[in-house]
């Protein structure tokens, strides 16, 4: 009796342990009501608290995940899940180049292998909205939208070049503890592809104007808010087998209740 | 009791960390025949569960794949039958995508309560399968996929497939988890988001998928000539 009561014990503290374990890394981003730049028709979208991984992940996390799930290796990928890009600065399916970093974000991975990489850890990709909701903070403030240094820092960054081979967490943390929403790479998410552009970015082709349903005209509550609506154009021009330079990603998960 | 806790501690441990690398397996492309454990009759199998003749040992339950299957059952690169979601038909029947290989499918993501766009994408789709002529028509499916699984129960399905005189071959009508839809709208490159509790943004895009799952055509728009649709439907199945 004293032997299963000990046992059941220690089960729990390994599954506690377990669960914190998985958890590592990851920070407590408490939800709120805000107004995205591009919404449902630009109105209020609510976010319940989540947990986020700190930093992005990395070209050596991504090489542990590759090493346990053979069917994301180069070599070995569908054509279906990543285009030919796909771990372009690799050399072989367990080895990436010797000029890349093992600290950097890894990149040219597809939506697909990126979504795979969180299911494998028990986490998702997150949402846009919660990627906006986290990468709107500075600092010292939840919300930094407004701010001037906020907006001019993003711009600048997004004028640099070749920030993808800069290493992880060298950029300040914001004020939820998360590093590199900006500053380093472009991040996949979740429903990526529920952005409708219409006009404006596709305007030169006439083809694609009847394209989308007449109600997704561009909904920009913000037009200040040139990054952002980068973001959002980037995002509705990206398919999900795509494998790019400055693309990586990061994971978020849901707020466990039980516990 | 703290036995069964303990398994089931052991169970939601496992089952927790267990990763979605799910290959499909299609059962139905598998008989499953019985074989005595010893072989004591060498490679004889039998239908029917029973006992060995020779050593009285209970027959073991194997699996025989179609040597004809097994040529076909090879998935290729670029094949929507890749993915391993499961999906509901009009009637509840739930299918895995790879149940539709051998024909060609002309798909197209909508939702029910649409008033604007799908009306439109629905017609382009009946009137692509009416220019079908009959011999190819036996080989295509026509599949509307739900981009709005909550409102689009199967049930809702089947009274929309009635109402558009839609409820039998070639059309099919699926749904499946939002997660499942929404990757499966990345691989046909179609985008959609919700725009108020009733209605979506969509892009309007008719796909064609030859009998191996791969995406031989798409054509955008609503309302644009479907020649070149057509002309791709018929390729297809002259490869079948």
């Amino acid at each position: 009796m004293c032997t299963k009561t000990f046992r059941l014990t220690l089960v729990f503290i390994a599954m506690q342990m377990f669960s914190y374990g998985q958890s590592e890394g990851m920070v407590h981003i408490k939800g709120a009501r805000y107004i995205p730049l591009y919404g449902r028709d630009s109105t209020v979208v609510e976010v319940k608290d989540f947990k986020l991984d700190a930093y992005p992940v990395t070209n050596a996390d991504y090489k542990e995940f590759v090493k346990k799930y053979p069917k994301w290796q180069k070599s070995k990928v569908k054509g279906l899940f990543a285009d030919a890009n796909y771990l372009r600065n690799w050399k072989s399916d367990l080895e990436y180049k010797d000029t890349e970093n093992p600290k950097s974000p890894v990149t040219y991975v597809s939506w697909f292998a990126a979504k795979a990489y969180c299911e494998c850890q028990g986490k998702r990709l997150p949402t846009m909205d919660e990627w906006e909701y986290a990468a709107m903070a500075d600092e010292n403030t939840k919300d930094a939208r407004i701010k001037k240094s906020y907006n001019e820092q993003i711009l600048a960054w997004y004028e640099a070049s070749r920030s993808n081979e800069n290493e992880i967490g060298q950029n300040p943390k914001n004020y939820w503890g998360v590093y590199d929403l900006h500053g380093l790479v472009w991040e996949w998410t979740s429903d990526f592809n529920s952005v409708l552009l219409s006009g404006e970015s596709r305007k030169d082709n006439d083809k694609d104007n009847n394209l989308f349903c007449g109600s997704a005209a561009l909904g920009a509550t913000d037009l200040m808010n040139y990054a952002a609506f980068m973001r959002y154009a980037f995002r509705g021009s990206i398919k999900a087998n795509y494998a790019i330079k400055n693309l990586g990603f990061r994971c978020a998960k849901d707020i466990d209740n039980t516990q | 009791m703290k036995k069964t806790l303990f398994i089931i501690c052991c169970i939601l441990s496992f089952g927790l960390t267990a990763c979605k690398n799910d290959a499909a397996k299609n059962k139905t492309d598998a008989a499953i025949m019985y074989q005595c454990p010893m072989q004591c009759e060498s490679d004889k199998t039998y239908d029917e569960a029973g006992s060995c003749p020779v050593c009285k040992m209970d027959l073991k339950e194997i699996e025989i794949e179609n040597e004809s299957d097994k040529a076909s059952n090879e998935i290729s690169d670029m094949s929507i039958y890749n993915l391993p979601s499961t999906w509901t038909n009009q009637n509840g029947e739930d299918i895995q995508l790879v149940d539709l290989k051998g024909d060609v499918l002309v798909m197209v993501m909508i939702y029910t309560s649409c008033k604007a766009a799908c009306p439109r994408l629905v017609a382009d789709m009946r009137n692509i399968e009416e220019r079908l002529p009959k011999s190819t028509k036996d080989k295509v499916k026509m599949v509307l996929v739900s981009i709005d699984p909550k409102t689009d129960t199967p049930e809702r399905l089947k009274a929309f497939a009635k109402e558009n005189f839609m409820d039998e071959d070639p059309w099919l009508f699926l749904r499946s988890s939002e997660e499942n839809t929404r990757e499966f709208a990345a691989v046909l490159a179609v985008n959609y988001k919700k725009i108020s509790p009733l209605d979506f943004s969509h892009s309007n895009i008719i796909s064609v998928f030859n009998a191996d799952g791969e995406m031989v055509f798409q054509q955008e728009g609503l309302g644009v000539n479907s020649d070149a649709t057509i002309e791709h439907i018929e390729e297809a199945v002259d490869k079948i």
